[in-house]
């Protein structure tokens, strides 16, 4: 895998629901072990877009490759490869933790000893018994992030891992990210509204908007391409009118 | 690494199955619920006697002079037990069980109010000539108080005992109430059981985005509902036993034919409900949706289809469509299996056409199947 130059291509990739363009044209290239941030306000088309790399929505035109491979004819090679925690999942409420990790990681064929590694890693040893509906939302996130990790993917990808959680569980997620980047197996590509979020974590932030891509690079790069905006949201409003989260 | 437990299969049949044992309504509605209902109707229709007549006598008023005739309340004060105003006699017979008449005397008027309230069926006008009987001729209760009470005037109480000779009450198993209500029960039981526990636990899965969260995986999607589909049959199985078990030893309900033809009826009768589960469940995302969508299907079928009473009752156009539907003809071959003594070779075709029925409900449905 070391000898490929990027883990996820997108090649000018343009999909239409019913009247609706909500992704007009994108190209994107992820090199391994970088950790990328789709930043956009609500109907911007960073979850079609991302959808479309999980395998589950098909381009209308255009192509995609993960690992020099396509959706079609590798699907359960790609599966083995991606990890992925969805905005709003919701586990079976009367699982255990630790039982719906290894109800996971059967998929995967894995055993419990991968699945201690996994609940260290996102630190919910003490929550194991607990029941899926009696753990708090950042528990619950955490229990998602850490199902994503069980396979040691070589992409995660993260809609909006942190919405909808206070400070201190937010940072929680991010160290655990950040310990990952450590390692550098992994490639992220993570949406959010969040632009602390993207800053803090991420090596190079995408900026959509309405199915296209306004700007790419590195924050200083970003920045770069406003004239003498100091913040990620300044240049948005200055790019489309409009805030971030909105 | 290839331990049992570790397998993909083993482990979603284990998750299904945790899911439901530790919700505590499941085993309320699922064991409970069913044997309660057993107990509460085979009681009601099973025991004998108890009849009950309430009716109303009002004074008759005479032509002209309009004298008020009491004939019947006469022979009432001698013969029967007043406290208030209402007369009670009870009439005896040790083989169909006793009947306790009771005569409310009251007002013209309030006999109206107490007929529209339910608390008696028939008004009497008490008159000379004899009485007058006023009721509802399509109201089975009423019309068997009206020839409880005329037998009693016109030919006194111990009409209701004569001739006991030639009643043969039946009680040998099969032929009770119990009896008919016990396989129908058991039929409704594999109904529900699938319907609710199948199809919503699938819609309910695709709104909370679980299953587009599990084909995210290298998870085989077969597993998946294999599992679902085998946890619910140990429990309708586990649902199954207690009910005839309960049913065994409290009522003495058995089984008169043969018990490999009853376990395949059992399975045919959960693939046919598995598979019509999986087609329901196989679009929506909506739990409202669904729910209205599973009574749809259960409900008609739970009037129709004869669990609680004979539907021979409907239109005879009807009945053969009736035949057909699934509930019905898992509840006559189950009932073909307790009571009339029915084998394999009575049953296989019923078995064949709920396989079938299953399988290509199943195979329809994982066609059209939405995961996401």
């Amino acid at each position: 895998m070391t000898d490929i130059e990027y883990i996820v291509e997108v090649r000018q990739v343009r999909k239409s629901f019913k009247d609706v363009q909500a992704v007009k044209g994108v190209s994107l290239k992820i090199k391994p072990g970088e950790f990328l941030a789709l930043l956009g306000p609500n109907g911007a088309g960073k979850t079609t877009l991302v959808e479309m790399i999980e395998g589950i929505q098909h381009p209308d035109e255009g192509e995609i490759f993960i690992a020099g491979k396509q959706w079609k004819h590798h699907q359960h090679e790609l599966h083995q490869m991606i990890g992925l925690s969805l905005q709003e999942t919701r586990f079976m409420d009367k699982l255990t933790a630790w039982e719906t990790m290894r109800l996971f990681a059967s998929f995967y064929k894995l055993n419990s000893h991968r699945v201690e590694e996994v609940f260290t890693l996102i630190g919910l040893e003490e929550k194991k018994k607990a029941y899926v509906d009696n753990l708090s939302g950042g528990q619950r996130q955490r229990l998602a992030l850490g199902v994503a990790l069980l396979n040691k993917p070589k992409i995660l990808l993260l809609d909006e891992p942190t919405t909808g959680l206070d400070p201190n569980a937010r940072r929680e997620i991010w160290n655990i990210l950040l310990d990952l980047k450590k390692m550098q197996n992994t490639s992220l590509i993570l949406t959010s509204h969040y632009m602390e979020e993207a800053e803090y974590l991420c090596d190079r932030i995408v900026i959509m908007d309405q199915g296209n891509i306004l700007g790419e690079g590195t924050l200083l790069e970003i920045l770069a391409l406003g004239d003498g905006q100091r913040s990620l949201d300044e240049l948005f409003i200055s790019l489309t009118g409009r805030h971030l989260y909105e | 690494m290839n331990k049992i437990t570790n397998h993909q299969l083993y482990r979603l049949i284990a998750a299904h199955f945790a899911e439901i044992i530790r919700e505590p309504s499941v085993i309320f509605w699922g064991v409970v619920f069913p044997i309660l209902m057993a107990w509460g109707l085979g009681i009601a229709f099973t025991q004998k006697g108890g009849t009950q007549a309430k009716l109303a006598v009002v004074k008759g008023i005479a032509g002209v002079s309009g004298e008020q005739e009491t004939k019947l309340i006469s022979w009432l004060t001698a013969n029967a037990v007043k406290k208030d105003s209402t007369f009670t006699i009870t009439l005896k017979n040790e083989k169909i069980g006793d009947a306790t008449l009771s005569f409310i005397e009251t007002s013209a008027s309030n006999a109206i109010t107490l007929l529209k309230k339910g608390k008696v069926s028939v008004i009497i006008d008490d008159l000379s000539t004899g009485p007058k009987y006023q009721f509802d001729p399509a109201n089975a209760e009423a019309k068997a108080a009206y020839q409880l009470a005329a037998n009693l005037a016109n030919n006194g109480p111990l009409f209701y005992s004569a001739n006991q000779s030639e009643i043969q009450p039946l009680t040998m198993a099969g032929t009770r109430y119990v009896d008919f209500l016990i396989p129908g029960l058991l039929a409704m039981g594999i109904m529900m059981g699938s319907c609710w526990g199948i199809s919503y636990t699938i819609i309910e899965r695709r709104s909370k985005k679980l299953l587009r969260r599990m084909v995210a995986t290298p998870m085989k999607k077969s597993n998946l509902l294999f599992a679902l589909i085998t946890a619910r049959f140990s429990m309708n199985l586990a649902e199954a036993l207690l009910l005839f078990a309960f049913a065994w030893i409290y009522f003495g309900v058995q089984v008169q034919g043969s018990w490999p033809a009853l376990i395949i009826l059992f399975i045919a009768g959960n693939i046919a409900f598995s598979g019509i589960s999986i087609l329901i469940s196989s679009r929506t995302a909506n739990t409202e949706v669904g729910n209205g969508m599973i009574n749809a299907l259960v409900t008609p079928m739970m009037v129709v289809s004869g669990v609680f009473f004979s539907y021979h009752n409907f239109p005879d156009w009807a009945i053969p469509a009736i035949q057909y539907l699934p509930l019905t003809m898992m509840t006559d071959t189950f009932r073909a299996i307790f009571n009339e003594g029915a084998g394999f070779i009575d049953v296989w075709r019923e078995a064949l056409v709920l396989t079938t029925t299953g399988v290509v409900s199943f195979a329809i449905g994982l066609r059209i199947f939405k995961w996401y």
